[in-house]
């Protein structure tokens, strides 16, 4: 049973502070059939909800500037933590289906009042289907950058794909048998923020040190993410991004998508042609030049004042 | 617990059945079980083909295996509690039920260096969620206060899997370029959803009934 009364909101004491990041005003666990989820609300409890949902890899912390903004015009910003990852609970299994219903776990501990739906990259995947599955508990979907596109899957032969799930299935089952026991490694919290760079290479330093005192942790030996060191980037699967993609025409509300047009290791090449047919009536579909896959972690203002005004103009 | 091996797969137990004990004469032959079934308690009599021993993988969530809190099963979860299987037994002939059909053509498929040749049967849980995915829906139970078996959570969402033929084509590919088997699966089901039906189209896949498939894999070295 739970020992932790809430997850921490506060970061360790003597380290900078991030211009226009602040941290949540509230956190709380979540049991979601069991799993404990670390969930957090920035703005006033009886404000119109936003649901925010995280990347993979990410924690609900990387809303620590883009949500301020929101709430500061109005809204009260509900994210968590995905299982496995920030402080919530690391689990047995991780699946697409047990993030969407930890993500409905916490919407019903918010409120049965339809709420507005925003998720960055997979996230975006995982509200878009959640929309779909629950309709009559939303008022609009945002999605940034969590649309799906056929681009970034290799286009290679026969022979070639072959070997290549070969290496993916052999290496994902050696880490199957290894990770029991398996820690993250430590370094310092600059070398964490260095690390990290490397995949969020758009994103400055400083912020990414502020990250790392959220999503990391202080142990006697050095700084170490918190995430689930089962989870492994990569992967295989039935999986189509189409499937995604096809969820989209039918829904009952308007829809508002952000496209980050840099292309970097983590985005997904989505670009507007692929998402325009399917597109539902009342969407509105924004492409950022210059902008990478973190829309809302490397632009906040410039997304939040994207979001603010779609919001306005459709509820 | 005589005759059962706890074997670790993460943070899971699983547990591993002695179904019928044997002397070295061929390599082991595992058994996966169908969906919310668990490993049998005494060998079938189809299994009198077989010469060597007998083992059965109780899959997470069912049998003496550990039921996880908060569901999030997926085909390739279970396929990595058949290599835990495989790191402990070594090479094997795989027979799967159901479900476990599917699974060990996906075990086989990521490591065909260690599994001589798979039987498919039917059984629970053998057609999965269909060839692309049906309208969403959440799950959510209330967590039960037992620790029972199988966990609802698994026949739910091991039942909505989705099972597209050129992923299950997939597997059959690698099994037949690196298993140095010319007919490495048996397909011995009369049941024939669309994945299976995708298997049995590829080359160096044969059609035989249960025993005649255990005794081809019996009689090749």
């Amino acid at each position: 049973m739970p020992t932790d009364p809430a997850p921490p909101i506060e970061r360790p004491s003597g380290l900078d502070d991030h211009p226009g990041a602040r941290r949540p005003d509230r956190s709380r666990f979540v049991s979601s059939s069991g799993l404990r989820i670390a969930s957090y609300e920035w703005g006033p409890p009886d404000a119109p909800v936003v649901l925010a949902a995280h990347g993979g890899f990410d924690f609900a912390g990387t809303f620590d500037v883009f949500a301020p903004l929101l709430v500061d015009a109005g809204w009260r910003v509900v994210s968590w933590d995905a299982r496995g990852h920030g402080d919530s609970e690391h689990a047995v299994l991780y699946s697409w289906a047990g993030d969407l219903r930890d993500a409905l776990a916490v919407l019903d501990s918010v409120t049965t009042e339809p709420a507005v739906f925003l998720g960055h990259s997979k996230g975006g995947g995982i509200m878009l289907e959640l929309a779909d599955a629950v309709p009559h508990r939303v008022r609009a979907l945002v999605n940034l950058d969590g649309l799906p596109s056929k681009n970034n899957w290799p286009d290679v032969s026969e022979h070639e794909r072959t070997k290549m799930l070969h290496t993916e299935l052999t290496g994902w089952l050696d880490h199957r048998r290894r990770c029991a026991d398996a820690m993250r490694r430590p370094g310092t919290l600059e070398e964490l923020a260095e690390r990290r760079q490397r995949m969020n290479p758009r994103l400055t330093l400083d912020w990414l040190r502020y990250l790392v005192s959220i999503g990391g942790r202080q142990d006697p030996d050095g700084w170490r993410w918190k995430i689930d060191p089962t989870l492994r980037f990569g992967g295989f699967g039935p999986w189509r991004p189409e499937w995604s993609m096809q969820r989209m025409p039918g829904l009952p509300v308007p829809v508002l998508g952000v496209l980050g047009l840099e292309n970097e290791a983590m985005g997904w090449g989505t670009r507007p042609e692929d998402v325009q047919p399917y597109l539902p009536p009342d969407a509105r579909l924004e492409a950022l030049d210059g902008v990478g896959h973190f829309v809302h972690i490397e632009q906040p203002q410039l997304v939040a004042g994207l979001v603010l005004d779609f919001l306005q103009a459709h509820l | 617990m005589n005759g059962i091996v706890e074997l670790r797969h993460n943070r899971a137990q699983l547990a591993l059945h002695t179904v019928r004990a044997g002397a070295g004469a061929v390599r082991p032959l595992l058994m996966l079980h169908g969906l919310g079934e668990r490993t049998p308690d005494t060998p079938p009599r189809y299994l009198d083909v077989w010469p060597g021993p007998v083992f059965g993988l109780d899959f997470t969530g069912h049998g003496r295996s550990t039921r996880p809190v908060g569901g999030g099963y997926t085909a390739e979860i279970l396929m990595a509690d058949v290599d835990a299987a495989l790191a402990h037994l070594g090479e094997v002939t795989i027979l799967g039920r159901g479900l476990g059909a599917y699974i060990a053509l996906l075990a086989a498929g990521a490591r065909p260096e260690l599994v001589h040749g798979i039987v498919l049967a039917d059984g629970p849980g053998l057609v999965g969620g269909g060839i692309r995915p049906g309208s969403p829906y959440v799950l959510s139970l209330v967590p039960d206060a037992e620790d029972s078996a199988p966990d609802s959570y698994a026949l739910f969402e091991l039942s909505r899997d989705v099972r597209p033929p050129d992923y299950a084509q997939e597997y059959v590919r690698q099994i037949m370029q690196w298993s140095g088997l010319e007919h490495p699966i048996a397909v011995a089901t009369v049941t024939r959803p669309e994945w299976l039906d995708a298997v049995v189209a590829e080359p160096g896949v044969v059609e035989l009934d249960l025993r005649a498939a255990l005794e081809l894999f019996a009689a090749v070295d």
